[in-house]
């Protein structure tokens, strides 16, 4: 099979890999790049495990072809902690029990920082429902939506 | 939020089928031109939320994937005549952060905004939406009630088709080979006239109509109906335009009368089929009073009081 190159920005990273014509960033950040914090769930865009943002705009990686971020930039839940130091929503995740398997919990981190930097005093109601596309079959999302406003409040503090 | 039906069977496919090829033209002219040279089956991708989950379920196994939205105006919202001009490649998010839009059109955008998640909304599109061709397709009953239009390009260059025109049956569209829709456009609106869409969902959001209702009005000074248009979602094989239920409320200011006649004219235009989400009857009823309260939604936005 004829491989198509692409060049794209991974976490402020230029980044090149080859990858077939029909396969989605989901399995290029895993499989060819090492990047295996994105999570396949679903595979068709429902549960949200697979969360990255692209050009600033949260996606489902699973549903991007690997083809179409050539030029574009891609965040994933590897570029979130700085270094050593985690970011508030990551440390609050764990301080709070805001997990437990922890399958969803990348995909719902990227989801709730790209909320916070649109909306950095949601709602619980707001908060809800821009997770609604991020499932999670352990926490029964109370302790999540709890993590997401301690850590809001600590970012607007800072 | 996904209907993704059933894969035909196809054994051996892995063997013999090759790998799709994926296209960015250049040009408009370009893109039609290698859809028109496809021999086997091509998609045109854009937000990618249908055609990327039918190509995951191999319901769909494109030969050839046409990537549009570097064209230019794709992802473009522009004032075009007192309207708008919404480039196919323009987000539902994107749509929704447009103020002007939002404000002339809020039934449209309310439409759009109700399609997936978080995620979904910043892929997915209204052309895609429309040319997906699912009777219960959000984005498409204001999109009628609005008289929107969609800029069809083809290999004898564009032309203007309204969208109710577009879907011909689940899954199909009125499109030629070698044609797609670059954009759709937003007509102008006098003062005092609004828009609305209402679907009945059995949960808070992420789902598929069961029935849904788009309604357009235009008032005069004084709060009377002069113009109504009504569309009806997943009640019929495509959304269906009601010329009926919208002369009901012509010439009235909604009183009780009126909303008699646009609920029993909608429900007359009903042909659900009964599936999982909903009975024929529970279609037809439902259909009816979400036309009501979006005409009373539209008429309210409209600044007419009740």
């Amino acid at each position: 099979m004829k491989m198509i190159p692409v060049e794209t920005t991974i976490n402020g990273d230029r980044t090149e890999f080859l990858c077939n014509s029909d396969e989605s960033l989901l399995d290029v950040l895993r499989d060819r790049l090492g990047l295996t914090g994105a999570k396949e769930g679903c595979g068709t865009g429902d549960c949200g495990a697979c969360s990255v943002t692209l050009n600033g705009r949260l996606v489902c990686s699973c549903l991007v072809l690997g083809v179409e971020v050539d030029g574009a930039e891609v965040e994933t839940i590897e570029g979130m902690a700085d270094g050593e130091m985690l970011h508030p929503l990551q440390r609050i995740f764990i301080e709070e029990a805001a997990l437990q398997c922890g399958i969803c919990t990348p995909g719902i981190l990227i989801a709730a920082k790209s909320l916070l930097e649109k909306n950095p005093d949601p709602t619980d109601t707001e908060v809800r429902y821009w997770l609604a596309g991020n499932l999670c079959r352990c926490t029964g999302y109370d302790k999540i939506i709890k993590a997401v406003q301690k850590a809001a409040a600590e970012m607007r503090a800072a | 939020m996904h209907e993704s039906g059933c894969a035909a069977f196809a054994p051996f496919a892995e063997s013999w089928k090759t790998q799709m090829r994926y296209v960015k033209p250049e040009s408009f002219e370009a893109a039609s031109a290698v859809l028109v040279a496809e021999q086997g089956i091509a998609r045109i991708l854009t937000g990618g939320t249908d055609v990327l989950v039918m190509l995951k379920a191999e319901v769909v196994e494109p030969d050839l994937m046409v990537d549009i939205k570097h064209l230019p105006g794709m992802r473009d919202i522009v004032s075009e005549d007192g309207g708008y001009r919404i480039g196919a490649a323009v987000s539902s998010a994107q749509l929704g952060e447009h103020a002007g839009v939002k404000a002339m059109w809020p039934g449209v955008v309310e439409g759009a905004e109700l399609i997936g998640s978080t995620q979904v909304q910043n892929r997915a599109t209204m052309v895609g939406n429309l040319c997906t061709a699912s009777p219960a397709a959000d984005s498409v009953p204001a999109l009628v009630t609005a008289n929107a239009m969609a800029r069809v390009h083809g290999p004898d260059g564009a032309r203007d088709v309204p969208v109710v025109d577009i879907p011909i049956a689940p899954g199909k569209t009125s499109l030629l080979k070698g044609e797609f829709i670059s954009s759709i456009y937003l007509p102008a609106r006098p003062d005092h006239a609004a828009d609305a869409y209402l679907r009945f969902i059995p949960r808070t959001e992420m789902d598929i109509a069961v029935s849904s209702a788009a309604v357009s009005l235009e008032l005069d000074a004084s709060g009377t109906v002069t113009a109504a248009c009504v569309a009806l979602g997943a009640v019929a094989p495509t959304v269906r335009l009601v010329p009926d239920a919208g002369a009901a409320l012509i010439g009235t200011k909604l009183d009780a009368a009126a909303i008699a006649g646009l609920v029993a004219a909608a429900e007359a235009a009903c042909s659900p089929i009964t599936d999982k989400r909903g009975t024929i009857e529970f279609r037809t009823k439902t259909a009816g009073v979400l036309a009501k309260r979006a005409a009373h939604i539209a008429y309210s936005r409209a600044g007419g009081k009740t």
